[in-house]
């Protein structure tokens, strides 16, 4: 296996878009958003503000989120609305030549009519140069949730332009850690893709670590220290209950849902040290599928869900492992530095994605599964816990910025990122949820 | 103690008066030779037997060799047992050299007292992966609870709980932080 590494260069960095968002205090936490850097290679699309017809809620506008949407992806260079010559609100009245002098590819317009309780959103994009239109839709949606219309959307735009489903109505998990009464307070959150509507859904004084969604969306299972040690725990979210599901002596860890959503693989150390399990969740059987003296942990389906990546150290230092089948012998596929952990499969089965330390430093790279080669993706140096979007075109990870602990996006060909600081404390342990129908 | 013919005359002499000063007091004798807080604690026959407690604690009765070294040596296990935390370098459970008399000290103290139990946790610093730092925590505990059970600790006494990097001893990313968080301490219950 040839072995080349280089860094993914951002080739230009475009001027930082700040958006700042209302902070809302109470059970609903909100999050800082700042675009970092755009990529060179941005397709540039304008997002003309959508005419409204009535009385529209306070707040983001539908437009301005699927803008900000877009330009989360890294793939698309959005246009300010201030730069626009005209703003068309339907065919009729896009000059296209007004926007190919100012450069863009895409055009989307369109308009919101309040009727009632209810907002109508009708829009339509044109390919500039060829002066056709490639997307139109009429979608409806409650005045109250204007935002997952908006993302709804973008989706739509996303998958016209690229081919590839959109992952903006998808949510994210993560943990928050700020003091209240001199004692630490650790928060599990769910949040839209963006950050935005953060909701609490447990909270405790002692860690809460590794979010892992069900493949429906619905539950996540996490390791909760309340009770002293590690538990893991299985939450289902509208109902708000939950249910412990591993409390063995030892660890109870790294939990990673199976595609059924039957089956969770864990690490516990019951046996004496670290070994990767499967667990049949109904009937809470255990199915032993490492066996070595090492630290085998942080275990993840891969795409096709039939094999299994995990970290064991059996070599010395922590590295990334592959199981053909599950309890099959693991074949080694990290060589090129003394630590790599934490595999995260992208969902078409041509990469894995993890934390890889060169030169003391700890940055998310990727290894093509095909070829071997290895391809460090990002620039910050304190990197972990990568989290790969369904779409596989994205991942988000924790590192450290000025002192604190923030969320970062990057799409996944290393050219662009976008923060999602904290609003309070440290942010930590993103997990990307699933595309859900 | 040898006493003379002629101490013993002096301190029948003595005793008498003291007995007729101080019979209906029972308190210190007045000019008590070894200080004001040296009182008669027996008397047999006519020799006053005199002993006390100095205020450093060293009995006036003999000690022997033996009990002085074994004293001693309590007070250095003593000194050893105030630490309660052992450092480890990056990414190992390695228990190093400087910490081994200290938990020999801690094993032996837990041998003697069987009803003593202790919590061994462990922790790694912030760098790497949370899941892999959880394990690595609980690897370095128990080399500790290894190493005591092996220097006569007994299992029932000794639990193990690994912390990971999520509660460090001190905030921050530079090495010195990170070497303070590399570790493992023991809690007494």
């Amino acid at each position: 296996m040839t072995q080349r590494i280089w860094y993914k260069p951002s080739k230009t960095i475009l001027t930082a878009i700040a958006l700042v968002f209302i902070i809302a205090s109470g059970a609903r936490a909100e999050l800082l958003i700042r675009i970092t850097e755009g990529a060179d290679s941005a397709i540039p699309v304008a997002v003309v503000p959508f005419a409204e017809s009535g009385q529209m809620p306070a707040g983001d506008t539908v437009s301005s989120v699927v803008q900000a949407d877009l330009a989360m992806s890294g793939e698309f260079r959005t246009l300010p609305p201030e730069k626009m010559l005209s703003l068309p609100s339907r065919r009729e009245e896009v000059y296209f030549r007004d926007w190919r002098l100012l450069g863009q590819r895409y055009v989307l317009v369109g308009s919101l009519t309040r009727s009632g309780d209810r907002v109508q959103a009708r829009y339509e994009l044109f390919d500039v140069n060829r002066e056709e239109r490639i997307l139109g839709e009429t979608a409806a949606a409650p005045a109250s949730n204007l935002r997952s219309l908006a993302h709804h959307i973008s989706d739509k735009v996303y998958e016209a332009i690229t081919g590839v489903p959109g992952v903006f109505s998808t949510q994210l998990a993560f943990v928050t850690l700020d003091a209240a009464n001199g004692k630490p307070r650790y928060r599990l959150q769910v949040s839209d893709v963006d950050g935005k509507r953060a909701r609490i859904r447990l909270e405790s004084e002692e860690p809460i670590l590794s979010p892992a969604w069900s493949p429906d969306g619905k539950k996540l299972a996490y390791v909760s220290f309340e009770t002293g040690k590690p538990v893991i725990f299985v939450h289902e979210l509208a109902a708000g209950k939950r249910t412990k599901v591993a409390d063995f002596p030892g660890l109870n860890s790294a939990p990673a849902w199976s595609d059924d959503g039957r089956s969770l693989l864990m690490t516990l150390s019951k046996d004496g040290n670290a070994e990767i399990y499967r667990m049949n969740l109904e009937t809470r059987q255990l199915t032993k599928l490492t066996n070595h003296w090492a630290i085998d942990t942080e275990a993840n389906w891969d795409a096709s869900g039939e094999g299994i990546f995990f970290t064991s150290d059996r070599s010395g230092g922590p590295q990334i492992y592959y199981m053909e089948t599950p309890g099959a012998e693991p074949r080694r596929i990290t060589f090129g530095s003394r630590y790599n952990a934490r595999p995260r499969p992208g969902p078409n089965g041509e990469f894995v994605y993890y934390v890889h330390q060169r030169d003391r430093a700890f940055h998310i790279a990727r290894t093509d599964l095909e070829t071997g080669e290895e391809t460090i993706l990002t620039r910050s140096e304190s990197d972990e816990s990568p989290s790969v979007a369904p779409n596989g075109r994205m991942l988000i990870y924790a590192t450290q910025q000025s002192g604190t602990s923030v969320l970062t996006v990057i799409s996944t060909d290393g050219g662009a990122a976008y923060s999602l600081p904290g609003s309070v404390g440290e942010v930590r342990d993103p997990a990307w949820g699933p595309l859900v129908r | 103690m040898k006493i003379s013919a002629h101490s013993k005359a002096f301190a029948l002499l003595l005793s008498v008066g003291l007995v007729a000063g101080c019979s209906s007091t029972g308190g210190a004798p007045e000019d008590a030779p070894y200080g004001s807080d040296v009182g008669a604690v027996d008397q047999d026959g006519g020799s006053t037997v005199y002993s006390g407690d100095d205020q450093d604690g060293i009995s006036s009765s003999a000690m022997t060799e033996e009990e002085r070294m074994a004293a001693r040596e309590q007070a250095e296990m003593e000194a050893l047992r105030e630490v309660r935390v052992f450092y480890f370098d990056f990414d190992t459970a390695e228990i190093k050299p400087e910490a081994r008399d200290v938990l020999v000290a801690h094993a032996r103290y837990l041998a003697n007292n069987p009803g003593q139990n202790v919590r061994v946790e462990g922790h790694a610093d912030e760098r790497g992966t949370k899941e892999y730092n959880l394990a690595l925590g609980e690897r370095r505990a128990n080399a500790v609870q290894r190493f005591l059970i092996v220097n006569g600790a007994s299992r029932g006494q000794i639990e193990t709980v690994s912390y990971g990097e999520e509660k460090p001893a001190v905030m921050g990313s530079s090495e010195s932080a990170w070497a303070q968080n590399r570790r493992v301490e023991l809690v007494f219950e």
